[in-house]
């Protein structure tokens, strides 16, 4: 896994987010307080920029009645049919038991994406999520993939 | 690692898809103001706008703030769907559509309680359909709205219009004050088949009754599958009827409430008329007849079961050849020519069908 620089630290300031490049495809990235996070930039769905989406906390109930709004910002809701992944591992909100889910070693990482021909091909079994680990070297931002 | 595989429908480019559902809005919520005279403006100003429901200015339920994709709200902060430019590089030009039917739903003329002010609201939406999306962008085609709660002014509008090929379609609402099918909307039948336009019904309306079947919904999940529901109620009101033996040759595309409930509507209403045919003894064949012949149904928001196969089937049933694409931009629940039949098998030709060649066959676009 090699790594990319894609962008100075400040041209990613918190709550900013920046649409890059990595090795031809195109890779959203999110500062969420101070933390890093890159997915990339495809929902699994149908194919929306991601990096144009809404980031929500994750809502949570235990049952009809109780709501608890958890982890704000940490959700990211696709711009389109609203979606939602959570930005630390990739995986569909709605149904993460059915997605493969990646983890890495590294502590700042996040993940979503998507490919439309995995879907037409069936399973959502197959929405796959890749998040890619990120980390600040000086004044760079680090992309690893 | 494993690299995903990225692959996308091929649409192809050259024959170009033909959009079903584009939702034109106003600039601001006055945009069309000055396409009413003003004896209706001044009207607007001091009494408003009354729907036919007990929400004086708003929708039963909010949709995920504006009800459109995010990505569509103009650089300005302006409305997605409101500026032609923007409408064109992101959603005809970026997409491959080759010919849009707009289907204006704000304001809307058709459920208005005032039948004069709804008759002026109409030809005010059809003129600024024109105006400001038809004629500077010839892909783009308009929907006559029609003041469909006093039939015979609608009749007397679509006679008026009828040589005009910049109106596709009539538009009414499914969710009228009365099921469509009751014969005092017949004169508006009656002169949509004389001109050789379809009836084109998008889901919505304010019928002064309660989205579903069984009162007000709580939630917008329940609210918003209400529409399949009411287009149920609909296509049930046509048929028995007899709206198509009093005008065989006329045809009613049904939009944005799905088709997948049509089997089990059909097969229902077959197994019961058997029965009951007495009841209903101008009906000389069975529901199901009518309905393979006089219905086409536009694919947004395409159903997503977890076997592909299954709408496959589905659409055999329904016809392949009653299928057309729609993409209800700017709309969040929007579908994809690029990705939205991916998951479905079907052949070349087919496709070309959904995604063109069927509704070219329809509205014959020039």
């Amino acid at each position: 896994m090699a790594e990319h620089r894609v962008c100075r630290v400040e041209e990613l300031p918190e709550g900013g987010r920046r649409k890059v490049s990595v090795k031809g495809r195109d890779v959203a990235l999110f500062n969420v307080r101070g933390e890093l996070f890159a997915i990339l930039d495809r929902c699994p769905h149908a194919g929306a920029s991601l990096c144009d989406g809404q980031l929500t906390g994750l809502m949570h109930s235990e049952g009809p009645g109780d709501y608890r709004l958890t982890r704000e910002g940490e959700i990211l809701r696709c711009p389109w049919h609203r979606w939602e992944f959570d930005l630390r591992t990739g995986k569909s909100c709605a149904e993460p038991n059915r997605i493969f889910v990646r983890t890495y070693a590294v502590s700042v990482a996040g993940g979503g994406s998507v490919s439309p021909a995995e879907v037409a091909e069936a399973p959502a079994e197959q929405l796959e999520t890749e998040t890619f680990p990120v980390h600040v070297e000086g004044h760079w931002v680090v992309v690893e993939a | 690692m494993t690299e995903l595989l990225e692959r996308e429908t091929r649409v192809d480019a050259a024959a170009g898809v033909i959009d079903c559902d584009i939702h034109p809005n106003p600039k601001g919520p006055h945009g069309v103001l000055p396409y009413l005279p003003e004896r209706w403006q001044e009207h607007l100003k001091r009494f408003g706008s009354h729907y036919r429901q007990p929400f004086a200015s708003s929708l039963p339920y909010p949709r995920f703030g504006d009800g459109n994709r995010l990505d569509t709200k103009l650089p300005d902060g302006g409305y997605g769907g409101s500026d032609l430019g923007f409408m064109q590089k992101q959603h005809l030009d970026g997409r491959g559509i080759a010919h849009g039917i707009l289907q204006p739903l704000s304001p809307n003329a058709q459920s208005q309680r005032n039948l004069a002010y709804a008759a002026a609201l109409s030809e005010a939406v059809n003129a600024w359909q024109l105006d400001a999306w038809v004629d500077p962008e010839p892909r783009l085609r308009a929907s006559l709205v029609v003041p469909q709660e006093d039939a015979q002014a609608s009749a007397r509008m679509i006679e008026k219009n009828a040589g005009d090929r910049r109106f596709i379609q009539v538009a009414l609402c499914p969710r009228a004050f009365e099921p469509l099918g009751r014969q005092r909307y017949w004169p508006i039948f009656d002169a949509a088949a004389e001109a050789g336009l379809p009836i084109g019904l998008h889901v919505g309306g304010f019928s002064g009754y309660a989205d579903s079947g069984s009162g007000w919904a709580s939630y917008y999940l329940e609210d918003h599958h209400s529409n399949t529901e009411s287009m149920m109620a609909l296509v049930t009101s046509l048929v028995l009827e007899g709206v198509f033996e009093a005008f065989p040759t006329l045809k009613i595309v049904l939009i944005e409430g799905g088709f997948v409930w049509l089997p089990s509507l059909a097969w229902r209403l077959d197994k019961h008329w058997k029965t009951l045919k007495a009841e209903v003894p101008h009906l000389r064949r069975a529901p199901s007849e009518y309905i393979r012949q006089h219905f086409w149904y536009t694919t947004q928001p395409i159903d997503e079961p977890a076997k592909p196969q299954h709408m496959r089937e589905t659409m055999e049933w329904v016809g392949l050849d009653r299928i057309l694409f729609s993409t209800d931009y700017p709309h969040w629940d929007y579908d994809d020519p690029a990705t939205a039949l991916n998951r479905i098998r079907l052949s070349a030709e087919e496709r070309h069908g959904i995604l063109r060649g069927n509704a070219q066959a329809l509205f014959g676009f020039d």
